[in-house]
């Protein structure tokens, strides 16, 4: 302990330093907010957020720690007390850091942020920084709490544990619903940035066979070698991006690699069938390596360019968006913009990682705070990457890639006409030249966010690293984007096939058996369809898909991370901290506003844009009347199946939510006064032998 | 374990071979050598002999995969 007063700085230059800090984030978040002039420069995002998180760790995460969680470095943590070399391992704390942020940072907080981006850039960054730093952070914070003190337990056991068998199968309920949903919308993004193009098709289709080579290799070559084997497969996977640009030139070959939407999607889902039901070796793993590897190196590579470019953000901070006309997504600045970024602000995916492997590594009890709070920190910090990426774009090029052609028209002169209506200058030469600079046929209505992403990823590398391969840069951004997404199609739908097997092993044993391949074949079967059958739906969509799956994508995502919070609210009542529960219980009261309302809009607006139910009756008249025509008419009847399928789960998770919430004042109240209810499931403390060796800092 | 702890920055080479020694641990590059030491240390007196290199990448990678592992 001598040796950490020692480190520390003298109190007066420690509190110079933090007044500091406090100054220049204010004058910078004020400068950002305050705002109203044709550009501002990106840096004073980047210093507004390193100021705002650097404050959230240091000050509130230390009354978190200190205060509420009480958390106790002399108690043995799980890993401790389990030692056996495989999941329990007493780690360094960088590395279970590394581990945990490379697990929780996917490719959410780059779409969300730029989907937002259409309210302006100041509603966003907003959300950003306050949701993370009293939500987010707090909640993955939290839940790693909550299971150390548990034996590593997962959330859904946790839930079952603390608010009894209803708030259990909520949860597992919940995680189900959100990976179907998930996957589906990723896998529209993949496609909506492949549609048409061979470039970009012919590059991600060789991530595949990249896969399985290094999959062999580390297999069968240099067993365990990960360091040697995603070398090369990064090698190769640049490589592909330059071959793309071959094969796009290639009159013969580019036709090979030139699909719509539907026809990408049918791939896609052949694709993650095998995916789930190929050994992990071959595909899965040697994916998730590079993935890693290329998504830690570009998000580096993309900090460093906005810090040496500083780029100038030229979104306006409000657009007239905010009154809910806006054309990538439907509804008001409120509660859209909350539901639009989820990672990035708040996750309640990430409780997953924070009570499943993450929990077994820990060393010390007191690591939660650094890993908890502050992997989530830096995540977010991604997500205001994403929007100064998105937001460096001239907004008329921003709404023309992203607004769906069913809002501005399949025809370039009209969509053009209609976003210079909305004030947002544009024409159609300079899309023309910035979809040949970028090596694309055409860059209109690629709704997803991923294209707009990797135009303004090209644009701050080429500048920063040279200003002559604006093509290759921009088809490494997809690369690397449609790389770490079909990890997450992989990764997901396998770990929706075990939940799958293990709820149907309740009904027959055999379907329970991991490794029993009829299961297998059945429960990935289920899984895949399930998913894709919204991304197909997404594809022949007018609307574009992302329009209604993405709010129900943030819809999902909120709803586990207020199932996380219920379960956190409950420990904090039940374990005598009732006086500090408006750490978790007002993140979770906001959280059940935002999605209540969301949700509510999205069931029983008149808008025919906003609400799912008045969009089919919409359709339903138009095909009675006779309006339609052909494949148009033909499409319709299962466009409004669709619609009235998300109203149905919009109204699942809506009344899922609310019966949690409900347990959970119940559970809390019985603690309170003194009746029945499931008892504290902490484990009691063992004292730890690690740390009177280890001099902690 | 936790070298990082109790490392002072004698020499350039020292802090590069800690880097290198950080990152095979973060990539599970060394999993094998760990796993060698782990059972030299615990399990020496129970069985014969540990598992080779093949095999332990193989039991390694099964047990990865088998929870949440990546996110959103």
């Amino acid at each position: 302990m001598a040796t950490t007063v020692a480190k520390r700085l003298p109190r007066p230059l420690s509190l110079g330093m933090w007044a500091a800090v406090v100054v220049f984030g204010t004058f910078a978040l004020a400068a950002v907010a305050f705002n109203r002039g044709e550009s501002i420069s990106a840096m004073w995002f980047i210093v507004a957020a390193i100021c705002i998180y650097a404050l959230g760790y240091r000050f509130y995460s230390a009354f978190l720690a200190a205060k509420v969680f009480a958390l106790d470095s002399t108690r043995a943590t799980p890993a401790e007390r389990f030692s056996d070399g495989r999941d329990f391992v007493p780690t360094n704390r960088w590395i279970v850091f590394g581990h945990h942020f490379a697990a929780i940072a996917g490719p959410g907080p780059l779409i969300g942020p730029t989907l937002a981006a259409q309210f302006g850039y100041l509603p966003g960054t907003l959300w950003i920084l306050i949701g993370a730093t009293l939500g987010g952070c707090v909640q993955d914070f939290v839940s790693l709490f909550c299971s150390i003190r548990r034996d590593g337990r997962s959330l859904g056991q946790m839930a079952r544990d603390e608010l009894g068998v209803i708030g259990g199968a909520a949860a597992l309920i919940g995680v189900m619903a959100i990976m179907i949903i998930l996957i589906a919308v990723l896998g529209l993004v993949v496609v909506n940035a492949m549609r048409h193009s061979p470039w970009a098709t012919s590059t991600v289709a060789a991530t595949i066979p990249i896969a399985l080579m290094i999959g062999l290799f580390m297999r069968h070559v240099r067993p365990g070698r990960v360091l040697e084997g995603t070398a090369i497969g990064v090698v190769l996977l640049l490589l592909a991006v330059f071959g793309g640009g071959w094969v796009d030139k290639h009159e013969t070959l580019r036709a090979w690699f030139d699909y719509d939407g539907p026809s990408l999607a049918l791939m896609i889902i052949v694709y993650g069938f095998a995916a789930a039901v190929l050994p992990v070796w071959l595909l899965l793993a040697p994916r998730d390596y590079l993935s890693t590897f290329m998504k830690i190196g570009t998000i580096v590579a993309l900090a460093v360019a906005i810090i040496i470019l500083n780029p100038q953000v030229k979104m306006p901070a409000l657009t007239q968006f905010v009154d809910g006309t806006g054309p990538i997504f439907a509804g008001k600045v409120f509660p859209f913009v909350f539901i639009t970024i989820a990672c990035g602000a708040i996750s309640g995916f990430h409780s997953l990682i924070a009570s499943g492997t993450t929990p077994k590594l820990l060393a010390n009890e007191r690591d939660a705070r650094f890993i908890g709070y502050g992997a989530m920190a830096v995540e977010s910090f991604v997500a205001i990457m994403a929007m100064v990426a998105a937001c460096v774009l001239d907004p008329g090029v921003y709404f023309a890639i992203n607004s769906p052609a069913g809002v501005v028209g399949a025809q370039a002169a009209d969509a053009v006409a209609m976003i210079n209506s909305w004030h947002y200058p544009v024409t159609v030469e300079q899309m023309q030249v910035l979809a040949r600079e970028m090596g694309e046929a055409t860059l209109f209505a690629r709704t997803g966010g991923a294209p707009s992403l990797a135009v303004g990823m090209a644009s701050i590398f080429s500048n920063a690293f040279g200003d002559t391969l604006l093509a290759v840069w921009y088809h490494f951004a997809i690369m690397f984007e449609a790389l770490f997404i079909l990890t997450t199609v992989d990764a997901g739908t396998r770990v929706a096939r075990f939940m799958l097997q293990d709820i149907l092993g309740n009904l027959v044993p055999a379907m329970g058996r991991t490794s029993w391949y009829p299961s297998v074949l059945i429960c990935s079967g289920f899984v895949v369809a399930g998913w894709g059958y919204f991304l197909y739906i997404g594809t022949i969509d007018p609307l574009g898909g992302i329009n209604s799956l993405w709010p129900l994508f943030g819809i999902s995502n909120q709803m586990l991370a207020a199932i996380a919070l219920c379960v956190a609210t409950t420990v904090l009542v039940k374990s005598r901290r009732a006086r500090f529960v408006w750490v978790t219980a007002l993140p979770l009261v906001w959280l059940v506003a935002v999605t209540s309302t969301a949700a509510w809009q999205k069931l029983f607006s008149a808008d025919p844009g906003l609400g799912f139910l008045s969009h089919a009756d919409g359709l339903a008249a138009k095909l009675a009347s006779g309006a339609l025509t052909g494949a148009a008419a033909d499409q319709t009847p299962r466009l409004i199946f669709n619609d009235r399928l998300d109203a149905a789960l919009t109204a699942f998770f809506l009344i899922t939510v609310w019966v949690l919430v409900v347990e959970t004042s119940r559970v809390c109240f019985a603690s309170m006064s003194g009746k029945r209810c499931p008892p504290l499931a902490e484990t009691p403390h063992v004292p730890s032998r690690l740390v009177e060796d280890w001099v902690r800092d | 374990m936790c070298q990082a702890d109790s490392w002072k920055i004698g020499s350039v080479t020292d802090a590069l071979r800690h880097v290198w020694a950080m990152i095979r641990e973060l990539t599970g590059d060394d999993a094998y050598e760990r796993y060698l030491a782990h059972w030299h240390t615990h399990h020496a007196s129970e069985r014969a002999t540990p598992l080779d290199r093949a095999a332990f990448c193989r039991e390694e990678q099964r047990r990865k995969w088998e929870g949440v592992r990546r996110c959103c």
